[in-house]
């Protein structure tokens, strides 16, 4: 089990090694003439007005509400999937029980409005 | 005991691991030692193959757009992709005057190497895998999360406000494809009573296309929405965002970005086969391993040339509207055929396999057939209402008096 991780570990920094050695080489390898004009930000051709990193839209927050409550739901839901051969008809109704509630909620969320995008 | 050409990755692993112990290694290391040298073979073995998918997939675009594509260099232009990748060697890299460095220079990285972590779990055939995680399709959830994430920093990094604007997107779309996809993978697990991919694998003397078509079609659009394709190419929408988060990117670590992008799409379609097409199973692969790599290959080809075409036909959705497919379709049609499989799986639990495949089979596609009537419907109201509600430009012919 331990060396099953120690594999995603190894293949985690190759990963990461490759690309990296990759773009290493090729800034070796390419020439180097920066100049202002060239590393200016590319816009179409307009000057850049005003500051870039702004904030995010509000309505990201009232999405991310939401797929913070599904992905929870997930995480209950994966270990019932699992057990679900040795499971009992009254425990899957259970389950079932459980994941209407969360459609209710998803039916409540779009009634009131929070998944119109704009 | 099977015949060394029948398995011969697993006869060099056997090889190799007893040259290693004659060494006079102990075995702990030389594990580690395995482990470094198959992770590194594997992870280049898949960077060098996407040389082989652009060219395949440039070729049936240009077929798909009546052009040649590639034609020029070696026999159909195969060593095409060859002359473009010695050329973005020496290109020059030009970071953009304000970048932040760190999140400009880690994204590139970061998006090859989230695709890449896919293939440690990918089972290629009966006896060659990276590692058999019990947690395996969880992981692929978390290594897809990685690959929108360095699409965030990408375009947060590169001070560009086309590229913010394309980060805003990707996060868009994060938050919502996310969702029908991890919901809807709960099917194959449930079948497979596992979440490791070789159980999975294992699992399917039926297909789980054929007992879980809805949940199939679910994983499939979710899966092309987070690779970022036609028809869900807003994050780096050419016409609109003039290129999106890859805007200020030259060079190779623009080349990283269209590496990830080609390898991603071909790891779902394996991904894909694998969960609901079988995997390497098929007459003969138990006996011979290297049939089932075969049979995984072609399967993977047949899923990709899908997601080709969906590519070269499809236009691409506004991001309302692909919140709205996210939202108020995919999830709910999701959760609902969770329930209902769950319940009718456990109603016939009792009967034949192949009777119980043919009823859950029966009772996915009066699912599916419900969702389209409702759809249809609701299409149908949007569209009167439109007509009816907006006055319309007519063109009328007026010929010139004279």
């Amino acid at each position: 089990m331990l060396s099953d991780w120690l594999y995603v570990g190894i293949f985690f920094i190759i990963a990461l090694f490759l690309p990296a050695a990759a773009i290493t080489i090729a800034t070796i390898l390419s020439p180097k003439k920066p100049n202002p004009v060239k590393n200016s930000i590319y816009e179409c051709g307009m000057e850049t007005y005003g500051d870039t990193w702004i904030q995010f839209k509000a309505q990201y927050y009232i999405f991310a509400f939401i797929f913070l409550v599904f992905d929870v739901e997930a995480v209950f839901l994966y270990p019932w999937a699992v057990a679900y051969g040795q499971l009992t008809l009254f425990a899957v109704i259970e389950a079932i029980i459980f994941i209407a509630i969360l459609l209710g909620g998803l039916l409540y969320a779009w009634k009131k409005g929070c998944l119109e995008w704009n | 005991m099977t015949p060394v050409w029948a398995d011969p990755i697993n006869y060099i692993i056997r090889l190799l691991r007893e040259l290693l112990i004659g060494w006079g290694l102990p075995p702990d290391l030389t594990h580690f030692v395995m482990s470094l040298l198959g992770g590194f073979l594997l992870a280049t073995g898949a960077m060098m193959f996407v040389i082989f998918l652009i060219w395949y997939e440039r070729k049936l675009i240009g077929r798909i757009q009546d052009r040649l594509g590639p034609n020029r260099i070696g026999p159909w232009g195969i060593f095409q992709p060859f002359a473009d990748m010695l050329k973005i060697f020496i290109k020059e890299f030009i970071t953009p005057a304000g970048a932040d460095w760190l999140p400009y220079n880690l994204a590139p990285v970061l998006s090859v190497g989230s695709v890449l972590l896919i293939w440690a779990v990918i089972p290629f055939m009966v006896s060659v895998y990276g590692v058999d995680l019990n947690v395996g399709v969880l992981y692929l959830i978390a290594a897809g999360g990685f690959g929108v994430l360095s699409i965030l920093l990408a375009g947060w990094g590169s001070n560009n406000k086309y590229a913010l604007l394309g980060g805003f997107r990707a996060i868009a779309m994060l938050l919502s494809y996310e969702v029908p996809m991890v919901i809807c993978l709960l099917i194959p697990v449930m079948y497979a009573q596992s979440m490791s991919m070789n159980t999975i694998v294992k699992a399917q003397d039926v297909w789980f296309i054929v007992t879980a078509p809805v949940a199939a079609l679910i994983f499939f659009i979710t899966s092309v929405a987070e690779i970022g394709r036609a028809p869900f190419d807003l994050v780096e929408a050419e016409s609109e965002l003039v290129a999106g988060y890859n805007i200020e990117y030259s060079g190779l670590k623009f080349g990283m970005f269209f590496v990830a992008e080609f390898l991603h799409a071909f790891t779902v379609s394996l991904l894909f086969s694998i969960l609901f097409l079988g995997g390497w199973r098929g007459p003969g692969a138990e006996q011979i391993p290297i049939l089932g790599f075969i049979y995984l290959v072609i399967k993977t080809f047949v899923v990709y040339l899908v997601v080709i075409l969906l590519r070269g036909s499809l236009p691409r959705f506004r991001i309302d509207q692909m919140m709205d497919i996210n939202w108020k379709i995919l999830t709910p049609l999701a959760l609902v055929i969770v329930m209902v499989t769950a319940l009718v799986d456990k109603a016939v639990s009792g009967l034949d396999s192949l009777i119980k495949a043919v009823i859950l089979l029966v009772i996915n596609l009066i699912v599916l057939y419900i969702t389209s009537y409702l759809l249809k419907q609701s299409s149908k109201r949007l569209m009167a209402r439109k007509v009816v509600s907006e006055k319309r430009p007519v063109a009328v012919y007026r010929p010139e008096q004279s």
